[in-house]
């Protein structure tokens, strides 16, 4: 059965079981490998991609939910150099250490910022429940309030 | 306290090298072998072999590469190692790049162990010795170890080998730009990728002069800087390998693409040592890409064209598993400890004084400490994508040891060791896990049953079911006090292995009491254990800081001075003290919000941490924040060296608010993140790291902020509850985390 949607601004469509998570046809029918797998199961975040603007965890989300939507993939956030606010920050204060987990982080972080310009602590708190084993979570949330200054101007 | 006597001196010999590229530039390389043991003529040939290795690389547009051989799992290793050559060479750090050495003999640690720390007549850390050890060569089928772990990297590698192939490296250039211009040597500096002649105002790139420089010889002792004359090394360089982990480019195992490249997931034995007696395929539905149904006994695996496709097929098949430890469980473990503590002969590890009439005469403390076994949780699953070709075998993996996953596969295929080439990828994440054998094993053999590379993805399940667990372990202390001073420890353990050698193995009580009885039972785990992030120095640390502690309530002194009243050396002093005020140690604080302190040296580096924990009424426990001093030697990268205090403390901390993997019926009962959970961001506590200025070699930094964290947390939830913890996680006294 094939399933369209767009991809990171290009029509796409995917012929494969519509039960497919979604995870596994970005990473394996389009070859997309910044979206990872972590749990399986919608506990860790590794998978998050934005769906609509939408945050949303791609391990447990069949394709066919995301027929004729929008999908969004950390390939896609520098889609103009690395002129986004939460990459530069991330590098700013050096957030990453293993990074397997960063891609889920960082397109959380974005959401969380489309949604909320500037939050609070605990708007973190509420919206980054992202698993990251090497325990980046203070730089994370630090990169998380100076992108979300620079996005408003500083 | 010190076991400097099993270190060992060596003597070298040293292989230092260099070629011009094709294409114009220089490559050095250096590589050091031992002569002594005369051992492994295998390893002594490729070493000789090794002359062309390259550790540096310039090429004529002034670009300088250096090839790190350690394997970059989120620690900055390659970063820090690029900097200390960088620093040598009096290199332009913004031309300087960093590449993985492929996994070559000619990049071992061993021979750098061996060789520099030898050269220099100092002593070779006990840790590494068995890498050293002819038995342990043979084992590995002559191969040595790019090993990443015990944190080496920066203190081996770097510290003996990166500096003196910069320093070396610069030596060459500066000779051929006397020769080329005709000018002594003595006038001439190196600064910033360029030589300089101030006399006649000639200034000549590396790059131009890699060249000419690749037709001298390097020096095997060249002059080291001065470290007060640092410039990059002791800076917060940018991590170089940062940038494509925030846009998704870096490539990890798991992201690997192969042309031709198939999927396969696996079912392992839910019971150790199971079977699989049979594969009964009658409940599988018809899917497209569907592979074949493999049955290697201790492994079953299904492959596809998808591994979502494998996934669902591997759910439907009915495996009939057989035999195993079935009567396992976490309570018959506890109660084999229980048993094998108070019958079966103990090891004497430290024994000092009359400690029996000291206990007898003093105020005397006794308590029992337990902590679980902890699966390691990387996040990225194990997964490793071979491909075997007759008489070949291609292997694709984050590996913390790739030498010796190449000799692994050799010898499971049965093939010479040089028919296997491994090309390293990025580690989403390692903490010892990522330096065992079966996930590259078991690809390897699931390959060998395929015509086409194949990628073998663990499911969380699997890998969590499957680790090699940090050992579960019993511990027994008696304490004595003779008015305010420790008159005397004793101390006996359970020792499961925990693959860590067994030279480098804590066992002392680290602070200074005149009567000592320490004594260890070997009781090998039943299940597969390893290294685990700072391996020994987890239990260890929380058994001696967690009674340092209630030695210090008994004898009613501050549990920060007590620590100070009973040690001498000024480091661990200075630690202590500096503690004591970043932490405001002390301060009023309101009622169930308390801290608590602890201090472990692990790996060459001294860190001392308090926690600030609020503990409500129905035990629930919120870390406020952590404040940590560490003395780590010279520091390389302070930017990178906080990040992994910080990552150490969220690993520790995890660990005693929620790690426990247990078992029933011989199966692990912990399955995925809900039931093994993780800190998250709403728990993680704000932290403060604070670097004790040193010019001592340096010490580890991916593991030694581990230790502390937990007793010290535990001593806090003391301090505001009155409530001992002796057991972990903290659950286990009602307690949990927030
Ligand atoms: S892989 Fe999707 S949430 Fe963990
Ligand atoms: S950076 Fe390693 S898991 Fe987050």
């Amino acid at each position: 059965m094939s399933i369209s949607f767009t991809l990171n601004g290009d029509a796409v469509t995917a012929d494969v079981d519509p039960e497919k998570p979604l995870l596994w046809v970005i990473r394996e029918d389009f070859q997309l490998t910044g979206t990872k797998f972590g749990c399986g199961i919608a506990a860790c975040g590794a998978c998050t991609v934005h769906v609509d603007g939408i945050a949303m965890r791609t391990c447990v989300l069949p394709v066919e939910a995301v027929a004729e939507r929008n999908v969004r993939t950390i390939e896609d956030l520098d889609i103009d150099g690395t002129s986004n606010p939460l990459q530069t920050a991330w590098l700013e204060h050096q957030v990453p250490q293993c990074g397997y987990c960063q891609s889920g982080m960082i397109m959380a972080a974005e959401a969380l910022l489309q949604e909320i310009p500037n939050p609070t602590d605990e708007d973190i708190n509420a919206a980054m429940t992202n698993i990251c084993r090497c325990g980046t979570y203070d730089r994370v949330r630090n990169a998380i309030h100076t992108a979300a200054k620079a996005r408003q101007g500083g | 306290m010190a076991k400097g006597s099993t270190a060992a001196k060596w003597t070298r010999r040293t292989f230092l090298a260099s070629a011009g590229l094709i294409g114009g530039g220089l490559a050095l390389g250096l590589t050091l072998a031992p002569n002594r043991l005369k051992m492994s003529a295998d390893t002594v040939k490729d070493a000789d072999e090794a002359i062309l290795n390259t550790w540096v690389k310039v090429s004529p547009e002034n670009q300088i590469t250096v090839l790190i051989p350690h394997s970059e799992m989120g620690q900055g290793a390659g970063t820090g190692l690029a900097q200390m050559l960088a620093e040598e060479m009096e290199a332009d750090w913004n031309t300087v790049s960093i590449e993985q050495a492929p996994a070559l003999h000619e990049y071992t640690n061993s021979d750098l162990g061996r060789g520099y720390i030898v050269g220099e007549g100092a002593e070779i850390p006990a840790f590494i010795y068995p890498l050293l050890d002819f038995s342990f060569l043979q084992i590995a089928s002559g191969l040595v170890g790019q090993m990443t772990g015990g944190s080496t990297a920066i203190r081996l590698t770097g510290h003996h080998g990166m500096r003196r192939a910069g320093a070396s490296a610069k030596g060459m250039l500066l000779a051929a730009a006397a020769r080329d211009w005709d000018v002594p040597l003595s006038e001439l500096e190196a600064k910033d990728s360029y030589v300089l002649h101030a006399g006649s105002n000639r200034k000549e790139s590396f790059g131009s002069l890699a060249t000419a420089a690749a037709e001298f010889e390097p020096s095997l002792k060249p002059d080291l800087k001065d470290p007060d004359t640092y410039k990059i090394v002791g800076t917060s360089k940018a991590r170089l390998d940062l940038p494509e982990k925030v846009n998704g480019r870096a490539v990890f195992g798991m992201d690997v693409q192969v042309p031709e490249m198939i999927y396969a997931a696996i079912a392992l034995p839910p019971i150790r040592d199971a079977r699989a007696l049979s594969v009964d395929q009658s409940g599988v539905r018809k899917r497209d890409g569907l592979g074949q149904v493999l049955n290697l006994g201790d492994v079953v695996a299904v492959t596809a064209t998808s591994f979502w496709t494998a996934t669902q097929v591997l759910a439907e098949l009915n495996v009939t598993w057989d035999g195993g430890q079935q009567d396992l469980s976490s309570e018959a473990i506890r109660a084999l400890h229980e048993n094998d503590l108070a019958h079966k002969k103990r090891e004497v590890m430290d024994s000092a004084g009359n400690t029996e009439t000291s206990l007898a005469q003093g105020k005397r403390i006794d308590a029992t400490f337990a902590v679980p076994f902890l699966a390691h949780a990387t996040m990225e699953p194990m997964n490793c994508t071979a491909h075997v070709t007759h008489p070949t075998c291609e292997i694709w993996v984050g590996h913390q040891n790739p030498l010796f996953a190449k000799a692994a596969v050799a010898d499971v295929l049965g093939y010479d060791k040089d028919s296997v080439t491994i090309h390293s990828q990025y580690l989403g994440g390692g903490f010892g896990r990522r330096g065992d054998m079966d996930f590259v094993t078991i690809a390897a053999r699931i390959a060998a049953q395929l015509d086409k590379p194949v990628k073998v993805i663990w499911s969380r399940e699997a890998d969590m079911a499957n680790d090699s667990y940090r050992p579960a372990i019993l511990s027994k202390m008696a304490g004595s006090l003779d008015g305010s001073r420790i008159s005397a420890v004793s101390h006996a353990y359970i020792d499961a292995s925990s693959g860590m050698p067994d030279s480098e193995r804590p066992f002392a009580f680290p602070y200074d009491v005149p009567n000592r009885q320490i004594e260890r039972v070997k009781c090998p785990s039943p299940i597969p254990v390893g290294t685990w992030r700072a391996v020994d120095f987890t239990q260890m640390g929380f058994f001696n800081e967690t009674f340092m502690d209630e030695l210090a309530y008994e004898a009613d002194v501050d549990p920060l001075q007590f620590r100070l009243d009973h040690t001498t050396d000024p480091r661990r002093r200075a630690v202590l003290q500096r503690l004591g005020k970043e932490a405001r140690w002390g301060a009023d604080l309101e009622p169930r919000r308390s801290q608590g302190v602890a201090m472990v040296e692990s790996f060459g580096t001294i860190v001392a941490q308090v926690v600030d924990a609020s503990i409500s009424d129905d035990g629930g426990v919120r870390v406020n924040h952590v404040t940590s001093v560490v003395d780590c030697g010279r520091l390389i990268n302070p930017d990178a060296g906080e990040a992994q205090i910080k990552g150490s403390v969220i690993f520790g901390l995890t660990s005693a608010l929620f790690g426990e993997i247990t078992l029933e019926g011989g199966k692990i009962v912990q399955q995925n993140f809900p039931d093994y959970r993780m800190i998250q961001m709403e728990n993680a506590p704000s932290q403060t790291v604070y670097f004790m200025p040193s010019g001592n070699p340096p010490g580890g930094l991916g593991e030694p902020g581990v230790p502390p964290v937990t007793p010290a947390l535990t001593n806090a939830i003391f301090a505001a509850t009155g409530t001992r913890v002796r057991e972990l996680p903290i659950a286990k006294h009602g307690f949990y985390g927030v």
